[in-house]
């Protein structure tokens, strides 16, 4: 033990100041110089008002919205203060019990689709926050929103459309919609 | 099987080899004292440092001076972060007014930080402030990675060095990780993060107005803000009515980055890399798994530097690809299949396992960043493994089983598989009746025995404490998934901790006294119980001349070493863990499966 203990106190003190300090407040201020929009949040505003984030899902259930993942997260859905996912196994009878539930729900939304029910609408994410669906869980909801709004079938699909999100450089993730950006522009649609 | 999953496991595979084949030599060049003596206000620099913390870079230390300052500078850590979590409270950067954590869970936190498991019981945003995250976990995430580059640069020594008392200077070895090589490589990192959309901020919690208001149930409280309960003891439950999100801040890059590239894998947020603002888009989530293997694999190759032999490196990451695309392909194959019990309420059956994934990352990239984190000993997630299919969930358990090898943590994967070379000469060397040498050096009695306790160590924290756990009513009681999958959430912890990963089976609700000093326990002991043996083998193996090479002495490169090491290691670790397997994913597997 001899001549440890002080380099031990010395060198831990120094990384602590440098490594637990100064860089992550070096980081700050050059990230809040360059890029100040995502170090915030990349939060979307409607006038003054912050209205969400980008990044952030939130929940949708009524007949006029595109409705996102189950999120799993307490004790509100899309509780984006304690992030989480459900955890159940996959022979879980909760999870089986859970899934009917979201199936039924969606069936009697849908009465008139003839095609299965898109898997990630009827199962949590990991996060709780998920933002995206799959095209295939826009599409399905499409006549469901359009009828509930009175709006034109096929301008409520090219909205879709033209919301998708392609993987980056058509290699890496899955395609993709933004729920809560494309509810945002089916509003402004009505504007 | 499609053709896109071969096109994402080769481009990660090869971007890695490109990025990674540089790291290796700088970092060859960083611990063989290149770089100093090519620049020599950096001499300077380090002769000035080292006075500063009371050391000579002169110094040169026996394995058991080595060991006690690793030792030494790692308890203090345990002391810093569990006292910075007891007291957050009355510290700065708390904006939430976050309470202080309790005693056990501060206990389980500062143990799995320091050894560079980052198990977390509990959930980041709604536990620690700004400054327990920055001052006391992202410094321990530099910390436990440059402890483990020290460690591993010390066994190179150890075959590099001839007839020497030491093994290198801890404060150095540290230190340069550190300022060399892991903060530059987070700082770009982070602030690529940042530019993609992972936050940076000291602000409150946003608060957000909802496009659509919602109601959801939840306890009604009294005056006291105790939950009300009806006559029989239940809580009751009211409607909430509201119109507002409240969203996490912090600042996350910073901590992201390290959080992957030094392998600690300890997320910010609760959910981990599967949250939107430590993971926001697939461009992130690759260079997220890459910056997981970027430094084990760099190390292969720093290692066949200064051994002065490439092919030792080369037949190392070799050893280490071929078990990863196996398993890799098995997960992803897994993951790609869809539930049978949701598919037949109706669910569309072509789109996979998608409880517990993210659209964004959809199954390939959340199957294979499963692999890759467990594969290293990273842990972070990008998806929920508890809801993993069976044999999906059997991956990243298995993985971590065989010991974290398989390109494994920083440093840590490095010593980890040369302790299996080492064991994989000895048994051939008993195969062919020759005394056992590896990289010029003859491995004795001594170093089998150390070899033996670092194998054997892990697997006896592991199923003893599974053990233990699944015979106590409070080991029991956290489990939340009933049957097979109950016991491999307490089977995957146990591998988890032992094995310094850190990942969960989530599910399993392990913030409670009884797992937060239990699997402390196996973290601290699964850490040094492997570290102090591997120093004590580098120490005798640097004490000992360099044999000649003849035509008797095996090769320990070229496919047919990379065999014998696969079959190593897969032998171990299927020995010690199959009879564990079959009572949990393998049931549960053919339980799902048999209607």
């Amino acid at each position: 033990m001899k001549n440890l203990i002080r380099p031990a106190i010395t060198l831990f003190t120094l990384i602590s100041l440098v490594t637990g300090l100064l860089y992550p407040l070096a980081v700050t201020g050059i990230a809040q110089i360059t890029f100040p929009e995502q170090a915030a949040g990349s939060l979307m505003k409607r006038g003054e008002e912050v209205i969400g984030s980008s990044l952030i899902g939130q929940r949708f259930s009524g007949p006029t919205y595109f409705w996102g993942r189950p999120s799993a997260t307490v004790p509100m859905p899309y509780n984006a203060a304690n992030s989480g996912g459900s955890n159940l196994g996959p022979t879980n009878p909760a999870l089986i019990e859970a899934v009917k539930e979201r199936a039924k729900n969606i069936l009697a939304n849908h009465p008139d689709k003839a095609e299965k029910i898109p898997t990630d609408l009827v199962t949590a994410s990991a996060s709780g926050l998920d933002p995206h669906i799959s095209p295939a869980a826009a599409y399905y909801q499409v006549e469901r929103v359009a009828a509930a709004r009175n709006a034109d079938t096929t301008i409520v699909k090219s909205l879709v459309d033209r919301s998708i999100e392609t993987p980056q450089w058509g290699l890496l993730g899955d395609s993709r919609v933004n729920v809560l950006r494309l509810n945002l522009a089916l509003d402004a649609l009505e504007k | 099987m499609n053709t896109s999953l071969w096109i994402q496991i080769g481009l990660f595979l090869i971007v890695l080899f490109i990025a990674a084949w540089p790291l290796g030599r700088y970092l060859a060049n960083v611990f063989d004292e290149q770089l100093t003596r090519r620049f020599i206000w950096l001499e300077k620099f380090e002769y000035g440092f080292c006075r500063l913390i009371g050391t000579s870079p002169a110094e040169d230390m026996p394995w058991q001076r080595y060991a006690t300052a690793i030792v030494l500078f790692n308890v203090i850590g345990v002391v810093v972060v569990y006292g910075l979590q007891r007291f957050q409270s009355e510290l700065p950067f708390n904006p939430q007014s976050l309470g202080n954590v309790s005693s056990d869970s501060a206990f389980n936190t500062a143990i799995s930080f320091v050894t560079n498991t980052n198990w977390q019981g509990y959930g980041g945003e709604s536990t620690m402030s700004y400054l327990t995250q920055m001052l006391a976990l992202t410094v321990q995430n530099f910390a436990s990675g440059a402890t483990g580059i020290a460690v591993v640069i010390a066994l190179i020594r150890g075959f590099t060095r001839r007839n020497a008392a030491g093994i290198g200077n801890a404060w150095l070895d540290l230190s340069r990780s550190i300022f060399y090589v892991l903060l530059p490589l987070s700082f770009v990192f982070a602030l690529f993060l940042v530019n993609q959309g992972v936050i940076q901020n000291f602000n409150a919690y946003q608060e957000v107005k909802l496009i659509e208001p919602l109601e959801y149930a939840a306890p009604k409280l009294d005056l006291n803000g105790q939950p009300l309960k009806d006559d029989q003891g239940n809580v009751t439950m009211g409607a909430i009515k509201t119109d507002k999100q409240s969203i996490a801040m912090g600042p996350v890059a910073s901590q992201e980055a390290i959080k992957l590239i030094g392998t600690n894998g300890g997320g910010f947020f609760n959910t981990n890399s599967a949250h939107p603002f430590e993971n926001p888009t697939p461009l992130t989530n690759f260079l997220e798994m890459i910056s997981i293997f970027l430094i084990p694999a760099a190390l292969c190759f720093a290692f066949g530097q200064m051994v002065g032999d490439q092919r030792q490196g080369w037949t190392i990451l070799a050893t280490m690809t071929v078990l990863f695309i196996t398993l890799a392909t098995v997960a992803l194959w897994s993951e790609s299949n869809s539930n049978p019990l949701i598919t037949q309420l109706g669910a569309d059956g072509s789109m996979g396992n998608l409880e517990g994934k993210e659209i964004r990352f959809g199954i390939i990239s959340s199957a294979l960043f499963a692999t890759v984190t467990t594969a290293a000993s990273c842990g972070a997630v990008n998806a929920m493994h508890d809801s993993f299919l069976p044999l999906g969930g059997l991956v990243p358990m298995g993985l971590m089983m065989l010991g974290e090898v398989v390109f494994g943590g920083v440093g840590a994967g490095l010593y980890g598989m040369l302790i299996f070379a080492i064991l994989a000469v000895f048994l051939s060397g008993l195969m062919i009746g020759r005394t056992p040498e590896y990289l010029g050096k003859k491995i004795g009695v001594f170093e089998m025995k150390m070899v033996s306790i670092a194998i054997l160590v892990v697997p006896l924290l592991v199923l003893g404490g599974t053990a233990i756990a699944v015979v106590t009513e409070a080991g029991k009681a956290s489990m939340a998934n009933p049957g097979a999958h109950g016991l491999s959430e307490v089977l995957y912890a146990f591998t988890s901790a032992g094995n310094n990963n850190g990942s969960a089976f989530a599910g399993l609700s392990a913030n409670t006294p009884f797992y937060n000093i239990l699997l402390a326990i196996a973290m601290w002991f699964g850490r040094f119980g492997v570290i102090i043996p591997v120093l004590a083998i580098a120490g005798k193996l640097a004490e000992k001349p360099k044999l000649a090479v003849t035509a008797g002495t095996l090769p320990t490169h070229g496919p047919l070493f990379v065999i014998l090491l696969i079959s190593t290691v897969l032998i171990f670790g299927a020995l010690n863990y199959v009879p564990a397997l079959a009572l949990g994913p393998i049931i549960e597997h053919l339980q799902l499966f048999s209607h």
